[in-house]
This record gives C-alpha cells, structure tokens and sequence, in this order.
C-alpha cells in the first residue's frame, strides 16, 4: 500500500495535476516541501485569504517561495504557462477559480514538459479540466491522538489507479507518512 | 581669446542649503563633530551678529546664546547641492567648475554678450542667487586667482588689463596661499599683494619656496591656470537610423541586438547594470512606438535581456514601417565586475529573468516574496515585499503553531471565555473535537489598527470533529468570536 503512494506522491514532474476539496494546503505545501528548491504560486490579486508563511515555514522555507499576483484568470495561466517553461522554479501552484478548457489545459502540460517542472492547480471542487494527469482531493480528519491527519484521494488518474490514503506531516523529519489501516482501527 | 573669469563664492553655503528647505527666523547654527567636540560648522548672518564665528564649540555657542537653532552638517548634501549649482551655472557658460568646496568658476569669455554685457550677467546672477536665497560674493577678472581673490576680498569687477591696480591692495592671504607661507609673510610685514609685489623675486622664492609666487603669477596672468569644466554624466542611450523602413517583429529584434550590444558595452566601462530600459520605435509617420523593460535586477548582458524584448516588440503597431530605434537604459544601477573563476557558485539567473518576464505581463511589483518582520500580530509577522527590489533574507521561527493561511475574521456566534462547542462558520454547521489554547496576543498600542481596535485577543487551535482545523480568537474586552484561519 505505501508503494502505491511512493509511486504517486511526489507528484510525476513534467506535468500539471489539480488538487481540490476543503483543505488542500497542506498537499501543496507537503509537496513544494519534497520537492525542494523554490517554488512560485500564482493567484488573483482579488483574493483576501493569504498564505502565512510563519505557518508553512515548517514544510518549506519561505525565501524559496514566490508568489505572483494577476489580474485575472488569464493572466494567472500565461504566468503559469511562462514559470512551467522556464524551468527556474520547481513547483508552480495556480489558483484557479474558473474551470479551464482543453486548450489551457494542454498548454500547460506542454509547458510543464519543456521545464522539466510540476505544475499544481487548485481548483474548486468539480472544476477540472480533462487534462489533468491526476486530479487528489483532500481534507482534513478528525483524530483524537493527531492533529495533522488527512486524508489524500486520487479521483483521477491518467496513468495509473484510484486510491485514498490517510496520511501524517512528520515535522521533525519534514516528510508525509502514510497510516496503515490496521493502526487507525 | 582673452579668458574673462567669473568666481562665484558662497560664504554659507550648507546653512543656506538647509534653510532654504526649512526657513528659520533666529540665529541659526549647523554643527560637525570634530574631535569628540560638537563645533559648529556653518551659521547664518544672525547668528554671527550675535558673535558666533565657525569652528565655535558648540557647548559655548549656546551659552552666548540662548535661542540658537542648530542642525547636524551633512558636507556630502552641501557637494550635491554645489554640483546642482554647477549645472544651473551651466545656463551662462559651458565653462563652469568647482572652486574648492563652496565656489563655483566659470570662464564667460564670448557669452557675456548674450545677456547683455559682464554687468547686465553678473546682476542677473546675484539677482536669481537672491531669490532662491543664497548669499552669494561675485569676482569677476581675466585670471581665476584674480576672480577668486576679488570674490573673497571685496566683490568687484576687473576690466581688461586693470587685474594688478584692483588685486594690488588686497591682503596676500586673497593669493590662495597656504597657513604656513601667508602667516610668514605676514610676519615680515608684507601684508598687501602690492608689498609682496615690490619684492625681488629671487629672495622670495628662496625664503618661500616657488608656491608663492606662481600663485602670484596665475593672478596677474603670467602663468596660465585653467577652468575646467565637469565632466557630462554618461548618458545610456543609442540609436539607429534605417535607410527603408521595417515592420517585421524579428527585423525589429536584429535592430534591437545591434543597439543592445552598444548600450552593454558601454554599461560594461562604467561599471553600470540597467534596471528600466525604454525602446522608442519611431514610424515613417513621425507617430513613435515605447516598449518599457523593466528589469528584476541590474544587467549588462544582451544575450539575456534581448529574449525579454519580445513580448513588447510583438505588441507594437509597426503602422507603414519603423526606421528609428532608440534604446535608453532610463535608470541605472551600479553593477560591479566579478571575478570569473573556474568553482561557479552564482546562481544561472533563471529565476530573475522568470520574474522579469512575468512582471512584463503582470507588473513587476506584483511578483512578490516574504520577508520576516517583527511583530506578535498575525498578520504583521511578515512583510510582501517586491521580489525584484528584495533578498531573501532572515529565518523563521514559529514559536507558536501558526495556520497555514489567514482571512479577514470571520464573526461566528458563540459566547463565554471557551471555545463554542457547536458553531456555524461559512454556512457549515461544527463542532468542536478538541480546542488548544488561549494564547493572548495584545495589539501593539504604538501602531494604530482597525481592525485591533477591539482590543485583547485569546487564540484557540479548534479542531472539528468534520475535519476542519480552525484558528478562533475571542475578544474578552468586546465579548465576540471570529475566525482567522486554518491549519493543515
């Protein structure tokens, strides 16, 4: 079961993924933390709910994280689109809050495939688009012993199957740890 | 041409400066640290009635008089106020340099004319100096030390060939000599230039050295003395003129490169990094064309910035043809030459040219990045600062959990010191699993905020039996629950 995960967290570079559902924070953050190096994240400028980075400082380090503001929804895919090819950022996340066509999706993954990057939309939940290699949907769990459970479901997925695992952030050691199923009964 | 030399002193150059910008009607006092003591440095003509003189400690000053109004010395404003001058002198003559720190020269030899004669320049120089309120003395005579001594000593004019009969009775000290020499020949009683002029030449240069009497001769003519102008600031700016005209986006970026490989050189001998560079495209109909680059940090180096081109050059109406470009690189930075060695731990630049290029689209200030600041206030533990104008800098420590993002409160119902256990937040009905907290957090009272202004805050880690992990606070002064943000 954990090899399964393994095969799919960190996300396949070259690509763009999406990832919705109530709290997908702390995906995007577990994965700019394991993929290292800097990451940008692109949003709209109309947005008030704002990253703290005294508050993800514990999955990555904030000076390797840039943030772009756009006007509009075009503008945050043609920022996105020239972050993915330019290859200089390991990880671009966009805030999405329309869904997008087949066009813009495929633009995206072309542009993922030049850079050699990841690319991970947020979206709304039943927005995506069709191009998406994997689309996760997480939230977070109520548990009495932790307070970073989750659980990470892959309701898309172009090259492989569909799974849910309930997962941990180990601070310490700075890396997500999937629970068994025995130990959650 | 016979030279005609203008010397512009002024006496209280740095207390003129400063109550230009802020005018005081007292005695007024600029004061300079010199050896542990506060002297002062520069004081204005009320002060001076009062019997202050320059060099003056300041701790006495001020027991002569009581109302002085005194402010810091700062020579480096002083030298860029005299360089300002410099060029506004430039309206009379091209000849116009420095004097030592609080003069100006100029050589108005074939300009005067244009204002009507050496009176008619030399009143409407004193008269627009009067009006942006500087005191300043005028000498005007066919050598620089002659100028120089009547501006000092006595203002007046020196017709042509008049320059001895008007220096002769001035003190030696109008020579431009130095301490040692001057007090000297004060000593033996020569006191005038006339005195000094009496003397046989022989014993002079060998009781003083040859100092004295050059200085002698450049005022009275026999030895030549130049005025030499300042040197232009480098100007970044190139073009190129096309015999037919073009319209096709990758002529325009050929013309482009050529202009680019000018400009960088010449950004190269000055040591120079451009930061905005402005491309004028001017029509065959005259209408002209402006692609503004501003750039993520300062470069010199076209094979990096001409790809940034592009984006603007394909937005430009080419209309019948193009066939002028101009490139100015409007603001500089200074850009230092690093030493090339075979261990390269310099970053490749990548990530400044992604910015460049997505400011280009989306404005260049809106590419932001963190900075730690130091606060206890949630949302003032961190600065948005431009990630162009920035560095990544400093380290954060949380020491406290803190959510993963944070939004405007949220006002939820509830009441008493402790966390609702049943509350709706975003139209979701909650409850609450298990609530760690309070933690107090007091406004800053020196910083006025509106959103502080119900006072106190208790917050609590609440987290829901549905999932959701919420950041709550209660104020105790204004009983009321909110919600700021969410954990992982």
């Amino acid at each position: 079961m954990t090899d399964d995960f393994v095969k799919s967290f960190p996300l396949r570079t070259g690509r763009t993924h999406e990832v919705c559902g109530p709290s997908p924070l702390p995906f995007v953050f577990a994965l700019s933390g394991q993929l290292g190096s800097s990451a940008m994240w692109i949003h709209e400028d109309w947005q008030t709910q704002q990253i703290n980075p005294a508050g993800f400082a514990a999955f990555i380090d904030p000076q390797n994280l840039l943030v772009a503001k756009a006007k509009n929804q075009t503008d945050v895919l043609a920022a996105s689109e020239e972050a993915l090819r330019s290859g200089a950022v390991s990880l671009v996340v966009m805030e999405l809050t329309k869904p997008i066509g087949l066009t813009q999706g495929r633009r995206l993954q072309l542009a993922a495939k030049a850079g050699k990057s990841t690319g991970l939309c947020i979206i709304p939940e039943g927005m995506g688009s069709n191009a998406a290699e994997t689309r996760w949907r997480c939230a977070s769990l109520f548990d009495p012993a932790d307070s970073t459970l989750q659980r990470w479901e892959i309701t898309k997925n172009k090259s492989g199957t569909l799974k849910a695992w309930d997962v941990k952030w180990d601070a310490q050691a700075r890396r997500v740890i999937v629970v068994s199923e025995a130990a959650q009964r | 041409m016979r030279k005609r030399v203008v010397s512009l002193w002024f006496p209280r150059l740095p207390s003129d400066r400063v109550l230009r910008a802020r005018p005081v009607d007292a005695p007024f006092a600029l004061t300079h640290r010199q050896q542990n003591t506060e002297r002062l440095y520069c004081l204005n003509q009320q002060a001076e009635r009062k019997g202050l003189h320059r060099g003056m400690g300041f701790s006495d000053a001020r027991a002569f008089c009581q109302d002085l109004q005194s402010r810091p010395a700062t020579p480096k404003a002083d030298q860029r106020f005299l360089h300002m001058l410099a060029r506004w002198a430039k309206r009379y003559c091209p000849w116009v340099g420095l004097e030592g720190p609080d003069g100006l020269v100029m050589n108005i030899a074939g300009a005067a004319h244009l204002f009507g004669g050496e009176a008619a320049m030399l009143h409407d120089m004193r008269h627009r100096l009067l009006r942006a309120r500087l005191d300043v003395r005028l000498g005007l005579a066919d050598t620089r030390g002659a100028a120089w001594a009547l501006a000092h000593f006595g203002e007046g004019t020196a017709k042509t060939g008049q320059t001895e009969a008007l220096i002769a009775p001035l003190p030696v000290t109008a020579l431009r000599l130095e301490e040692k020499p001057s007090v000297a020949l004060q000593r033996l009683g020569v006191r005038k230039i006339s005195d000094l002029i009496a003397l046989p030449r022989a014993t002079v240069t060998r009781r003083f050295g040859t100092d004295v009497l050059m200085r002698l001769d450049q005022a009275l003519g026999a030895q030549p003395e130049d005025t030499s102008p300042l040197s232009e600031p480098p100007h970044y700016g190139v073009r190129i003129t096309l015999p037919d005209p073009i319209g096709l986006s990758a002529d325009v970026m050929a013309g482009c490169e050529r202009l680019l490989e000018r400009l960088c050189a010449k950004l190269k001998a000055n040591e120079m990094g451009a930061r905005v560079l402005l491309l004028t495209l001017r029509r065959v109909d005259q209408a002209s064309q402006q692609v503004e680059l501003r750039l993520a940090r300062p470069l010199r180096d076209a094979a990096r910035i001409l790809p940034l081109f592009e984006r603007g050059v394909g937005q430009v109406d080419a209309g019948y043809g193009i066939d002028q470009l101009r490139l100015e690189a409007v603001q500089v930075e200074p850009l230092l030459a690093k030493q090339v060695s075979h261990v390269s731990n310099q970053p490749k630049g990548g990530l400044e040219d992604l910015i460049t290029r997505i400011g280009t689209r989306i404005g260049l200030e809106n590419v932001q990045r963190f900075l730690p600041a130091d606060s206890h206030i949630p949302e003032r533990a961190f600065i948005i600062a431009p990630a162009a104008y920035s560095a990544p800098d400093g380290t954060w420590l949380a020491q406290h959990s803190r959510p993963l993002c944070l939004f405007p409160p949220e006002h939820i119902s509830g009441s008493g010191v402790r966390p609702p256990s049943h509350f709706r937040w975003r139209r979701m009905p909650l409850t609450t699993g298990r609530a760690t907290g309070p933690e107090r957090i007091a406004p800053e009272w020196w910083m006025s905020d509106e959103n502080w202004r119900s006072g106190l805050r208790d917050y609590w880690k609440v987290e829901t039996k549905q999932g959701r992990r919420l950041w709550l606070f209660y104020t105790p002064q204004n009983p009321n629950w909110f919600v700021q943000g969410e954990f992982a």
